[in-house]
């Protein structure tokens, strides 16, 4: 048998266009994706030198980033709409295929793209956009680009890249009750910091990765890029196929059977070698919330607020976090209270994680003081959850629900925490700012977010007295 | 995009790990679908008040570090977004050079698609550039050619990048100009399909 290989050098080697001494790889992308924001810049270049997209038949377009999530079509901010008719007037001059505003596949791009099947094993995918690492869930080889990137995706279909070096995250043992894919990629975050993982592709392995539904196995690679990592993915098995039976733009019948046939072959062979390997136990993983300003700022929800004096290292940063999070050292987190709940963004906006966090809030009601959002990640989305009566329990219990698009995530559009404000967020970023000047980002679970709504502060979601997460 | 083959600057140091772009360049100016005049929004939350007067406890402000062109900064420099607003923004403010211990990927590949040289230096030595320059009015000198950076006193160290980096910078390459003389490879690896049948949209 030949030498065994990973799915990342599997597919690097299907993908390679021209190869050359002292170069990097001109390296193939088989689907590329767009959004308002990083995409103005590359069309105008492209008009500038005269030049085409290539294969317009790969790339697809959709407005998420800026939308209003209420109101649909009252864009108040003259700008942000002249973003969208940007997008809308290129698309068609270019020949672009895009789910505006009001189309039915319209959503978060890194929802909408497994959504629609558009995402697929064995696929090269880019897109101008960081968390493009989500699509790595299919055992894809996806990474965010930037502007110039996207414009020489969009001239010449291809990108040079240098071959990325592998690291496996191992995960054996079983999440517990309560404990979510949230929380295994945080604590991952947590325990590694935000940088181990620059230079790789990451791909996760071990027994509790396995036990992943597909919506899960997207918030766990979604995250990679939090790790410094490009991409991160998962290699395919019958869950990935599963999920991808009957999808819009994945072929049918036999075609489908021969196809998935392919994408099993993908995964990384036994005895397959990394540049470096990483492990950890999902029995010991809590439920998690971020304390700071950066995702490694992360502990257990009965833990505290670290002391800086104790640190060993970046004493300063540490300090500079609590500051500017308004909380004290030793703080418990049960005792920081929250006056914004966002459930949504491209790590937790989709059915499975609506379903979870409305078995939370059933019958309960919004604690006073409490603003909490539901975003569904996609049009799609949010009609499915309208179906079985999602909505109608979020809506009796106090929460506003809206229409699909990043929102608060980074709260570009009118969704945005008050300075000083603080918010229990699903998303993945609790940057200074990230969701409004001076607001305060916890990241949390979408199961954690619904109970710190109904209380007023971070509880333990393990004491519902239900099942969740696994 | 302008080459750059030597620079000599005054240097800026900002002595803070993980600086993310969110920092560098705030969502509320991605709205813009223009590629100039990002610099005047550089570090803006940290730059500015509300009411968009400076702030005195922001290094960059200081009158001292007027005119800086070379940017220290701490590890995993320009980590979070893809926003290459964040490089837009550094060279519009100003800036050609940025020197840090690690950088995040994809800020590291943008920069050189905008004229920026992205320098990776041991964390001793990026300390030694930041002490000096947060005392008094400090110049390097960077020779891409040669792959050093000296301050002509006691500083001068070897630096390494990717002989294809360096080339685009040197000469100021038009990446896709380039990528399209090799349109041929690309015709033929479409025709041949050697991956799995991963297939177009329509
Ligand atoms: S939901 Fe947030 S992280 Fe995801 S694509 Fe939108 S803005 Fe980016």
């Amino acid at each position: 048998m030949s030498q065994p290989k990973t799915i990342v050098e599997k597919i690097w080697d299907q993908h390679v266009v021209h190869e050359e001494e002292g170069k990097p790889n001109l390296l193939y992308i088989d689907l590329h994706l767009i959004h308002e924001v990083t995409s103005p810049q590359a069309f105008e270049g492209l008009r500038m030198s005269g030049r085409k997209v290539r294969r317009p038949d790969r790339t697809f377009a959709t407005m998420d980033h800026n939308v209003p999530t209420i109101h649909r079509n009252v864009i108040k901010d003259a700008v942000s709409k002249k973003q969208m008719e940007t997008l809308e007037a290129n698309c068609e001059e270019f020949g672009v295929r895009l789910a505006d505003i009001n189309h039915p596949d319209q959503g978060i791009v890194h929802v909408i793209g497994p959504e629609l099947g558009l995402t697929q094993p064995g696929k090269t995918i880019v897109c101008g956009d960081s968390h493009t690492s989500t699509h790595g869930a299919f055992g894809a080889l996806a990474f965010g680009i930037g502007t110039s990137e996207v414009e020489h995706v969009l001239a010449t279909q291809s990108l040079w890249q240098s071959r990325p070096k592998t690291l496996q995250i191992k995960v054996d043992g079983l999440l517990g009750t309560g404990v979510t894919a949230k929380d295994l990629i945080l604590a991952i975050i947590g325990k590694y910091g935000v940088r181990f993982g620059t230079g790789y592709v990451i791909e996760y392995t071990g027994e509790a990765v396995r036990n992943l539904s597909m919506e899960e196995r997207m918030t766990v690679c979604n995250m990679s890029i939090e790790a410094g990592a490009r991409a991160g993915l998962i290699s395919p098995d019958a869950t990935t196929v599963d999920y991808l039976k009957g999808k819009r733009y994945v072929p049918e019948g036999e075609a489908f059977d021969e196809v998935a046939e392919e994408w099993l072959a993908l995964a990384s062979d036994e005895g397959a070698e990394y540049d470096q390997t990483l492990s950890i136990h999902a029995d010991e993983i809590e439920p998690q919330v971020t304390w700071g300003t950066n995702p490694a700022q992360c502990v257990p929800v009965g833990g505290r607020v670290p002391d800086p004096k104790e640190a060993d290292n970046d004493r300063d940063g540490i300090e500079r976090a609590i500051e500017y999070m308004g909380l004290e050292p030793n703080q418990s987190i049960e005792s920081i209270p929250v006056e914004h709940v966002f459930i949504g963004s491209c790590t937790n906006s989709r059915l499975s994680d609506l379903r979870k966090a409305a078995e939370i809030v059933r019958g309960g009601r919004v604690h006073e003081g409490v603003r909490a959002l539901v975003v569904p990640g996609s049009k799609s989305v949010k009609d499915a959850a309208e179906a079985e009566g999602l909505d109608t329990i979020f809506i009796t219990a106090g929460f506003e629900w809206r229409e699909a698009g990043c929102s608060m995530c980074l709260a570009m559009n009118d969704d945005i925490v008050p300075p000083g404000e603080r918010c229990a967020s699903t998303s993945n970023r609790n940057f200074e700012g990230r969701q409004g000047n001076g607001a305060r980002t916890h990241l949390v679970s979408p199961e954690m977010a619904a109970a710190a709504a109904l209380e007023g502060h971070f509880v333990d979601v393990r004491k519902y007295a239900i099942t969740v997460g696994g | 995009m302008e080459p750059i083959k030597q620079h000599k600057g005054l240097v800026y140091p900002l002595d803070r790990e993980n600086v993310d772009t969110d920092q560098i360049i705030p969502k509320q100016f991605l709205k813009r679908i223009e590629r100039q005049g990002f610099g005047q929004f550089l570090f803006y939350n940290w730059r500015f008040y509300d009411d968009g007067t400076p702030r005195e406890d922001f290094s960059l402000n200081d009158s001292k570090y007027d005119g800086a062109s070379i940017l220290v900064g701490g590890e995993n420099f320009g980590c979070g977004s893809s926003r290459e607003h964040a490089p837009w923004a550094i060279q519009d403010y100003g800036f050609r050079v940025v020197i840090a211990p690690s950088f995040a990927d994809i800020f590291y590949n943008n920069c050189f698609k905008n004229g920026i040289l992205p320098i990776q230096l041991p964390k001793t030595v990026v300390d030694q550039l930041m002490e000096k320059a947060s005392k008094e009015k400090y110049e390097v000198e960077v020779d891409l050619e040669r792959q050093v950076i000296f301050d002509g006193s006691d500083i001068e160290v070897f630096f390494d990048i990717q002989s294809y980096h360096k080339e685009m910078l040197l000469n100021g390459w038009d990446e896709i100009a380039v990528t399209l003389t090799y349109e041929d490879k690309i015709d033929q690896y479409e025709k041949q399909n050697k991956g799995v049948k991963t297939l177009g949209i329509s």
